[in-house]
């Protein structure tokens, strides 16, 4: 039976691209993805400096054993371009597009990024992409963005940024109802994944958990983090139960029964099992491989 | 590279380092580290530095840093930083970091 | 009553005359004279100064003075007794307290003075530390354990003469605890052994209660003189931020990882004792290890230190049973020793001295402590810091870690560019026989000589790796570190819990 090997990407972990002490310590923590900032945590000042120091950090042998992610400044600023050169040059997985409104944001991003891996050698195609809707036009515009480049991985849902453009604020995420389901449903018509906002008061755990469990539900494959704290927390509302991951070894053994005997019907228990079932039994136990059962 | 102006890079915070560059009025290099493990890597500072003025060209100017414990790639980063604010410089070439 | 006739002496020696020696009976009062008087009867271990205190001792140049350090960075009695003697001109004594501190600064001008001329200590600090690191004193300060203190008290290398101990709370014939009084300290655990070995204890104290006073932990029968004191210490400076739970991710992260090792040891059954350090990251552990025991259900038996609110609080849920206090690290201790019928003081005697006859660290299930360096070999350093001057402690370490059945050490693999694991230590205080496992930021590894705790951790499914692999992992990010120069000189002796040197501190080249 096929085994598609699938990246997990439930926790990313921000980290402001200035901050030297972050950078060298951050990786402990083993999040799925490391998230360099280079745009709103990263004071006008600082970005040339926050550049250089994430072109280096980005080269250490530690992270090249995590998924790294920058997020770069928009094109349309003095900075985002450099900031584009600087990382892809430097081996960053993927490269994450703030304020991302419409495909032809991601065609411009796709053409410089395939310019510059030619002119610094790296394999065409490497660098992925992710693209961070901000606004309600990137909302509407959901499904085009996630389908606009093969580099595509995922689509992100920033909540700042987008309740302002929506004359609203945070509050107990109704402000993010429509929201986050257009993204959602943008992610899985273009087959990438979905990230939720980020929770930004590190204090409240309970708080934090209960967003956790509306995603989850919801169906998106991760959340921005912005305190190590809170990796733990998120793998562990991830995990699944252990009647889930029971039920899901009992899946793959029918699955593998039925390859083995040259059946093309998948049966469990006298019910016929089709591939998506098989697809999310083998997600269950990628999540369970990755951090046990849940606590 | 040509230092022209004076410029500062990084932060005090533990585990960053500060590099303060200034032209030197005598085309000399002078260099002055201070670090809270001066006898622990002070040698691999030092080289450090040595290395990154030299892949950037910079043979004249004055540095003082005062490290925090940085790892090495803080301390190129931060050392770049501040030989190209200091030479006013806006076009990189990243083969040369 | 005398009369002529009577004289039992003159007739006892008449027919056994090998009793000569006897002495025939006086009056009532003489050996008490005291007791003639009913003021003196009542005040006269009272003395109206430490000036008067210290003459009535006796005490003469070349003796051995001693102090607790219950209240830590808010002691004040031992550079208050040192200035006064000072002032009074000794020279040449040996200081012997439990520890010393980064208040003990002051000493330095009574070291290069000669009123001070040899130190035993189980740790110091600061200044003083420093300076001793550097060459101060001629005779190289004695560094033991806490149990290794009472040892060489036994065995008659430190012989105190006079002991000056400040008590928050002590009754007019010296009847005295920590668990009461306005500068409650908790327990009195140190103190209690310098009663009980030295020639003469004078108690300073800033509230004389009412007679007698309880609870009792040290005796009247073991107290010279009392001299009523303003400002024997500071309570609030005792918490060197053992009660506060950290919010740093990377000590979470440590403490968890702790949690997990305890959990899958082995040793994580009903009745389990255990010991923490007062480190943040030990600190943190009880919280995680709180949650695994409610949802084990089992709870422990005893803890033993060392005791911080942390586990008075899992005390206070019935979680551990009883609580054995040698140092109360905060208040919230000190407090639950008075109140807690099963919160327990002991002296360092019944903690930890190995010539002792039971301690509790014997008994002790798992221990936390702490590390400055480790070596491959799981030799552990808690003194010497990476710059090779002495800022640190031996306090309980070796001794827990010897008894103990299980011992962990939590450290970052890196503090600030320096690397926590290292190919020797720079000074060896506990020996890698004691070490069982080693927590780190990076991963675990477990000591060579304890296949069977590995195989529970790796079944487990934690991250294990050998020492060698953490060392390389460190140096990898940190870059090798030069080695620190020392001259010939030794400054320190660092004496093991039975009184044999297991190493010594050499003089860092300046």
């Amino acid at each position: 039976m096929e085994e598609k090997t699938l990246k997990l990407r439930r926790s990313m972990l921000f980290l402001p691209g200035a901050n030297a002490a972050m950078l060298s310590t951050a990786f402990v923590y083993k999040p799925d993805s490391i998230m360099f900032d280079l745009e709103d945590a990263v004071s006008l000042r600082e970005k040339d400096s926050a550049r250089i120091l994430v072109f280096h950090a980005l080269q250490l042998p530690v992270y090249r054993e995590i998924e790294t992610v920058v997020r770069i400044n928009p094109l349309n600023t003095p900075f985002g371009l450099k900031d584009l050169e600087a990382v892809v040059r430097a081996g960053v997985d993927v490269v994450r597009l703030p304020k991302t409104d419409k495909p032809e944001d991601v065609y411009e991003l796709e053409a410089h990024v395939e310019r510059i891996e030619r002119e610094c050698g790296r394999e065409v195609g490497s660098t992925k992409l992710m693209a961070a809707v901000e606004s309600a036009i990137g909302v509407v515009n959901a499904v085009a963005i996630a389908t606009s480049s093969k580099r595509m991985i995922g689509i992100a849902l920033a909540g700042f940024d987008y309740c302002v453009d929506m004359q609203t604020e945070r509050g107990d995420g109704s402000e993010l109802f429509y929201a986050r389901c257009a993204v959602l449903h943008a992610a899985r018509a273009a087959g990438i994944d979905a990230f939720d906002v980020v929770y930004s008061d590190v204090n409240n755990d309970e708080g934090f958990l209960k967003e956790v469990e509306l995603i989850r539900r919801l169906g998106y494959n991760g959340k921005s983090l912005i305190n190590p704290r809170q990796i733990e927390l998120l793998h562990n509302a991830y995990a699944p139960t252990e009647e889930e991951v029971d039920y899901a070894r009992r899946v793959i053994a029918a699955a593998d029964a039925a390859e083995r005997d040259g059946l093309g019907v998948i049966a469990l228990n006298g019910k016929m099992i089709d591939a998506p079932i098989v697809n999310q039994a083998q997600r269950t136990l990628q999540r369970a491989q990755a951090s046990g059962t849940r606590k | 590279m040509k230092i022209i102006k004076e410029a500062i890079a990084g932060t005090l915070e533990s585990s960053d380092l500060l590099v303060k560059v200034a032209p030197s009025a005598d085309a000399t290099l002078e260099i002055i580290i201070k670090s809270e493990v001066i006898k622990q890597f002070g040698v691999q500072i030092r080289r450090v530095v040595d290395e990154t003025l030299a892949k950037l060209d910079v043979t004249a100017g004055s540095f003082l840093i005062e490290d925090k414990g940085a790892l090495d790639c803080a301390i190129r980063a931060r050392v770049q930083t501040a030989i190209l604010r200091a030479a006013g410089c806006d076009e990189l070439d990243w083969r040369k970091l | 009553m005398k009369s002529h006739e009577h004289n039992p002496l003159a007739q006892l020696t008449a027919q056994q005359p090998q009793l000569g020696e006897l002495r025939p009976f006086a009056d009532a009062h003489a050996m008490t004279p005291y007791l003639a008087d009913p003021v003196q009867k009542r005040e006269r271990k009272l003395l109206a100064s430490l000036e008067e205190a210290i003459a009535r001792t006796g005490l003469k140049d070349g003796m051995t003075i001693s102090f607790h350090h219950h209240f830590r960075e808010g002691d004040k009695v031992i550079n208050r007794v040192v200035d006064t003697l000072a002032r009074m001109g000794f020279k040449n004594l040996t200081l012997a307290p439990s520890s010393l501190m980064s208040v003990n600064a002051p000493l330095i001008e009574h070291i290069k003075n000669g009123v001070i001329t040899q130190i035993y200590t189980s740790g110091m600090r600061g200044k003083l530390a420093e300076a001793i690191s550097n060459g101060l004193m001629e005779k190289p300060i004695q560094i033991h354990s806490h149990g290794g203190r009472v040892h060489l008290l036994q065995s008659g290398e430190i012989k105190i003469d006079v002991a000056f101990l400040g008590v928050p709370c002590c009754d007019v014939f010296g009847n005295a605890n920590g668990s009461h009084g306005k500068l409650r300290c908790g327990s009195l655990g140190y103190a209690k052994v310098d009663a009980q070995f030295a020639r003469q204890v004078v108690l300073l104290t800033d509230e004389i209660v009412g007679f007698p006073n309880t609870p009792v932990s040290i005796s009247q029968d073991r107290v010279d003189y009392i001299v009523k004191m303003d400002d024997i210490g500071d309570p609030s400076r005792i918490s060197v931020g053992a009660a506060r739970v950290t919010s740093n991710p990377r000590e979470l992260m440590i403490a968890r990882l702790s949690a997990d090792v305890i959990e899958h040891s082995g040793y994580f059954e009903q009745g389990f004792s255990l010991q923490t350090g007062s480190g943040a990251a030990s600190t943190a552990a009880t919280r995680f290890l709180e949650d695994r025991m409610v949802k084990k259900g089992i709870t422990a038996s005893y803890a033993l230190g060392g005791i911080t609110g942390s586990i008075v609080d899992l005390h206070n849920k019935g979680l551990i049973e009883t609580l054995v206090d040698t140092q109360s690290f905060d208040n919230v201790a000190g407090q639950s020793l008075a109140d807690s019928p099963r919160h327990m003081e002991v002296s360092t005697n019944e903690y930890a001295n190995p010539s002792s006859k039971g301690t509790y660290c014997d008994l002790v299930d798992v221990v936390i402590l702490s590390a400055l360096e480790i070596d491959t070999d799981f030799n552990v350093n808690v003194i010497t810091g990476s710059d090779g001057v002495m800022r640190g402690a031996s306090g309980g370490h070796c001794d827990v870690a010897a008894a103990a059945n299980l011992t962990i050490v939590v450290a970052p693999l890196i503090r600030s560019r320096i690397p926590t694991v290292v190919r020797h230590v720079t000074t060896v205080v506990t020996p890698g026989e004691s070490i069982d496992v080693l927590v780190t930021d990076h991963g675990i590894a477990v000591n060579p000589n304890r296949p069977e705790v590995a195989e529970r951790l790796k079944a487990a499914g934690l991250p294990l790796f050998t020492i060698e692999a953490l060392y390389q992992r460190a140096i990898s990010l940190t870059g090798e570190p030069q080695a620190i120069e020392f001259t010939d000189r030794i400054v320190g002796v660092i004496r093991y819990r039975d009184g044999s040197v297991i190493d010594v501190v050499r003089q860092v080249k300046a």
